[in-house]
């Protein structure tokens, strides 16, 4: 049995203080594990509802440059694969993409996907304030309700606590 | 009967092979060093899981499905329907992965599912 187990009222007054010191002692080991917690799967998340969306605008912007693609004859293909190949942001598109894809699975290592999915849904709100913010595009007041309903949801999943298969 | 199957292929199969990619990746643990090296070690780990082979097939399924019904359905009408995958998430992470996800979270999830539809709606 350790000293933690120990019913306070039994025991010599050192015991006692031992008993409470190691209880306190778990408590904020518990406590700080949460934290940890808590913080790296927020990390991660914030990390994939940036590189997501920034990964497709990224690819979407390099593409639109290149042109369509053309399947009329082999020489076109090659000319627009290497098109492809040779853009930089084509490969900063991918990157940010590779770099969404591992936030994803670590994150799922430890954290609920029923915590994990509706949380990347602020994505939404990230796609709406950088079209905004950069390309200048206009959002309608119908689009900027749902961002606003998907925020208040985002906020109330993660109040809840990102891991519930284990015991707390 | 064609959408029906495609709808559920997208909703069911796409939130199935994310719910097997979750599995694999808590087989594999906790991920708590984050260095390169180490990332490349769980990446190894978890390719020898068998559910994350699974979830990747399904999550490609679930994608032609979305290509198939977007060439017989317009962006609008399909994506809100694809909302319900958040709802099929809560569902499966309770049955497959023993999640315990409160009234909060459901709530939650419930208001995401309501947002993203607008939002998809909004494009129109």
């Amino acid at each position: 049995m350790i000293k933690s187990e120990l019913p306070v009222r039994n025991g010599t007054p050192g015991e006692r203080e031992f008993s409470f010191t190691m209880k306190e002692s778990i408590h904020m080991h518990v406590h700080a594990r949460e934290k940890h917690l808590r913080l790296k799967t927020r990390l991660m998340i914030l990390i994939m509802i940036v590189a997501g969306p920034m990964g497709n605008a990224l690819l979407a912007k390099a593409m639109k440059t290149i042109g369509p693609i053309t399947f009329s004859s082999l020489p076109d293909l090659v000319h627009t694969a290497q098109q492809v190949l040779t853009s930089g942001t084509i490969w900063l598109g991918i990157a940010s993409l590779l770099l969404f894809f591992v936030a994803y699975t670590l994150v799922l290592s430890w954290a609920d996907y029923s915590y994990v999915q509706p949380a990347s849904a602020m994505a939404y709100a990230v796609v709406a304030v950088l079209g905004v913010a950069l390309l200048h595009e206009s959002v309608s007041p119908l689009r900027w309700l749902g961002i606003a309903i998907i925020c208040l949801g985002v906020f109330v999943v993660g109040r809840t606590h990102p891991n519930t298969t284990e015991s707390h | 009967m064609l959408r029906f199957i495609y709808f559920f292929l997208i909703v069911v199969a796409g939130t199935a092979g994310e719910l097997c990619v979750s599995r694999a990746m808590k087989e594999s643990g906790e991920v708590h060093d984050f260095r390169p090296r180490a990332l490349l070690q769980v990446a190894g780990r978890v390719l020898r899981i068998k559910w994350i082979w699974i979830g990747v097939g399904l999550m490609t399924l679930g994608f032609f499905a979305l290509l198939g019904i977007l060439s017989i359905e317009n962006v609008s009408f399909v994506v809100p329907v694809t909302a319900l995958s958040y709802v099929a998430g809560g569902l499966g992470g309770m049955v497959f992965l023993g999640e315990r996800p409160n009234r909060s979270r459901w709530i939650g999830i419930l208001l995401v599912c309501l947002g993203v539809t607008l939002v998809i709606m909004g494009k129109g």
